[in-house]
């Protein structure tokens, strides 16, 4: 094996009978129909991207109505529906199926050196499902609304009105598009590797998708089965939940957590696995410690099982359970450690290129770091007595699921555009929205660990007048934020109407979705890749493998 | 992945992403697996809530399993160990080209099946006619004994109703396989499709093995 990757036709440029996938087939019907894995990534991306634009709106209002104590724009029994509705989507229709479902429904294949995901009319099912639970969400929003949080906490949430039943319902049929698509990458990842590529010459995002389709095959049915009770409970009164005819609302808790914490990682992992591949590629280095990362995001996801109760500290549940909880947490420090000092270590002495993607993924890095060490503050129990449902936690899991998890998204949305759609956008307008969405983040959200720490309650409607300083603060930054937002969606629109431009590889990266056209055709390569080095083999010239 | 029979490689069933026929079967399987195990979780976190809460009221438990019907339950079991054993008979037939025996023993699985949604039938409409129904409708004026039984029929019918509805998918499956057996679709070079549906089946007989003792035989 002379050669890294033999690919050949490398070029941007399709050859007369191979037209590219955007290209192979035209109208509607060609896409609801199509099983090509690209262009259902694609579809994703579309509804994902309109469901954070949705999510972005109540987000918006939610701090416009914070600008001052009691009313300003809403009444109090809407804003609890808004922030609800804001949780929710962002949740269940953003950011568990974003970067699975859309970027690495497109990416994985093309990094294995496959045709396609494993089951490709699953891959198209899961989308309808996903479709399906979309507008059964946005029927829950029009017919009354829910105003339970998005954690559907009992008793509150079988005794309130609005549509609670049809958004759980909504939720049930998300989880079984979010099933399919895990089994589908872990049946992939498993079996459609290119011939000679073994599982230590996967690109790293590989094994951070693979950890968290496991999370998604093992933990979405105990969700499943969840809100079903939570159904059967509001129809029928079966009392498991409701103290009132003996149950145990904590039970609920227990249930919902046991899906919900392992469906943070669901969240963070997809993003690591970005970062993965975006600092390698922009520092033209080998990534350091390809193992301890590899292991690391399978080692997040096996802890994710074993911490649920965290989130449980003041519910009541005993204090050892309590303890031991707190102690396992603190676990999940150490390969998130490890995975972040390892992609610090691959810039240094690296060639750095600051493009529109290494600024996202230096800013998670910065921003990571915030939401992982406020995680420690709330994961041991006596800290998380007094900060526990204040501004501080929504701070927090914002600098986590935000900050980091769709901040690596626009890097990865970034990074792989030019490979989607063939063209690329305008470099300093992305470098001006993504420093604006950095400084817009950081002005939103820092000072509610100040507010949090102060005594400020999350979901609150009201607040005391020495609190408004720093709410109106946390609201100028949401407006820095959505004009960030509303450049960045003004040049990738804008480049989709220009003619193709993108090169196969303009960021000179070693891996396999790179040795192919931008956008690439149909079944993806011309021949098999055969596969005879690693990912990141960037100390070598290019095409030359282990032997040369 | 590893054998390669160019016989097998070219089988009309391949589809277009896949090398080979051998790595089309292990993916399939690789899937079903997965799928099987979220099933697993799925009616773990049932059989977890049901634990816990007889563990909080165990004489509600035992007055409301005593309306339950041990022999008509048993012979469900029965029925439903007998189509398992038909089941593998299916996959065996159809591995070895004997296409009259596969279809022959789909049916038997087949008929088992429906044997015991009509035995279920029966016992729910007793359950609804005795007023044994779930959560606020139970009527315990009419029934007697701790109120925590409606908690019971609540899990209960929960329980065997997702069962049934698993039971039910099992038929349209297994009926679709006979159409598909009986077209010749399946030869020793391709049968993946009952090797999957024969592992749902046993894992649906598994689930009812674990629910009969837990539902009926409780003391």
């Amino acid at each position: 094996m002379a050669d890294t990757i033999t690919a050949p036709h490398i070029s941007g440029h399709a050859d007369h009978h191979d037209v590219d996938y955007l290209h192979d087939g035209k109208g509607l019907k060609s896409w609801l129909t199509t099983i090509d894995h690209k262009r259902i990534g694609v579809m994703y991306l579309w509804s994902i991207l309109f469901m954070f634009f949705l999510g972005g709106v109540f987000a918006m209002l939610i701090r416009l109505e914070l600008l001052t104590p009691k009313q300003t724009i809403m009444s109090a029994e809407t804003y609890n529906k808004v922030f609800t509705l804001h949780g929710a989507i962002m949740v269940f229709l953003f950011i568990i199926p974003s970067v699975p479902a859309a970027l690495a429904n497109f990416v994985l294949p093309l990094m294995l050196g496959a045709k396609d995901v494993a089951f490709p009319k699953l891959n198209l099912f899961s989308w309808y499902i996903y479709m399906v639970g979309a507008f059964l969400a946005v029927g829950a929003m029009v017919t009354g609304g829910v105003d339970t949080g998005w954690t559907f906490y009992t008793p509150y949430s079988t005794t309130t009105d609005g549509s609670v039943a049809l958004m759980t319902f909504a939720v049930f049929v998300l989880g079984f598009s979010s099933i399919l698509t895990g089994v589908n990458f872990v049946a992939t990842i498993h079996n459609l590797r290119a011939p000679g590529m073994g599982w230590f010459d996967m690109p790293l995002f590989c094994w951070g998708i693979y950890s968290t389709a496991l999370i998604q095959v093992l933990a979405t049915p105990v969700l499943a089965i969840t809100l079903l009770l939570l159904l059967m409970e509001r129809t029928f009164g079966i009392g498991i939940f409701d103290p009132k005819l003996g149950g145990d609302p904590v039970l609920f808790q227990h249930f919902f957590w046991f899906y919900s914490h392992p469906a943070v990682y669901i969240m963070i992992l997809p993003g690591m696995a970005i970062i993965s591949e975006i600092i390698p590629t922009f520092s033209q280095k080998t990534i350091f410690g390809y193992r301890a990362i590899a292991f690391s995001s399978v080692a997040i996801a096996l802890v994710s099982f074993i911490v649920w109760g965290h989130h449980m500290f003041t519910s009541g549940q005993s204090q050892l359970a309590s303890a031991i909880f707190s102690f396992i947490t603190f676990f999940v420090a150490i390969p998130s450690a490890i995975k972040t000092f390892n992609w610090i270590v691959t810039m240094y002495k690296g060639s750095v290129a600051f493009n529109a993607p290494m600024l996202y993924a230096l800013s998670f890095l910065l921003l990571f770091g915030i939401g992982g060490l406020t995680g420690i503050f709330l994961g041991a129990v006596s800290v998380d007595i007094h900060l526990h449902d204040t501004y501080f936690v929504v701070a927090h899991f914002h600098y986590v699921m935000m900050g980091s998890t769709v901040i690596a998204f626009l890097g990865g949305l970034h990074y792989w555009w030019p490979k989607m759609f063939g063209r690329m956008y305008n470099e300093p307008a992305a470098k001006v929205a993504c420093a604006l969405i950095f400084i817009g983040f950081n002005t939103t959200f820092l000072p509610q660990f100040v507010l949090g720490s102060r005594g400020m309650p999350r979901r609150y409607y009201n607040y005391l007048p020495e609190f408004q300083f720093l709410h109106q603060l946390s609201t100028v930054g949401s407006w820095i934020l959505g004009l960030g937002f509303l450049i960045m969606a003004g040049y990738l629109f804008a480049s989709l109407r220009k003619k193709m431009d993108a090169p196969a590889n303009p960021w000179h990266s070693r891996t396999l979705e790179w040795q192919t056209s931008s956008p690439p055709i149909t079944h993806n390569f011309h021949e098999i890749p055969t596969i005879g080095g690693g990912p990141y083999d960037y100390y070598r010239p290019v095409g030359k493998g282990r032997n040369a | 992945m590893s054998s390669h029979s160019p016989e097998v490689a070219e089988h009309r069933f391949r589809q277009h992403h896949f090398v080979t026929a051998d790595q089309q079967l292990d993916t399939s399987k690789t899937g079903m697996w997965l799928f099987l195990a979220t099933e697993i979780l799925m009616f773990g976190g049932l059989f977890v809530g049901y634990g816990l809460m007889q563990g909080v009221y165990p004489e509600a438990w035992v007055a409301g399993h005593h309306h339950l019907d041990r022999v008509l339950g048993a012979v469900n079991t029965v029925f439903l160990l007998c189509s398992s054993f038909s089941m593998v008979m299916a996959v065996h037939y159809a591995s070895t080209d004997q296409k009259s025996k596969t279809v022959m023993n789909l049916g038997i699985t087949l008929a088992f099946a429906f044997a015991f949604l009509v035995i279920k039938y029966i016992e729910y409409s007793h359950k609804f006619h005795e007023g044994l129904l779930p959560g606020r409708y139970f009527r315990l004026a009419e029934v007697g004994g701790p109120p925590q039984q409606a908690m019971f029929f609540g899990f209960y019918f929960m329980m065997t109703g997702i069962h049934g509805f698993h039971v039910l998918i099992g038929i349209i499956l297994i009926a679709w396989l006979m159409v598909r057996a009986s077209r010749g679709d399946f030869s020793s070079a391709y049968y993946t499709p009952v090797d999957l549906i024969g592992l749902y089946w046993h894992l649906v007989d598994l689930i009812w093995i674990y629910l009969f003792p837990l539902l009926y035989l409780i003391s």
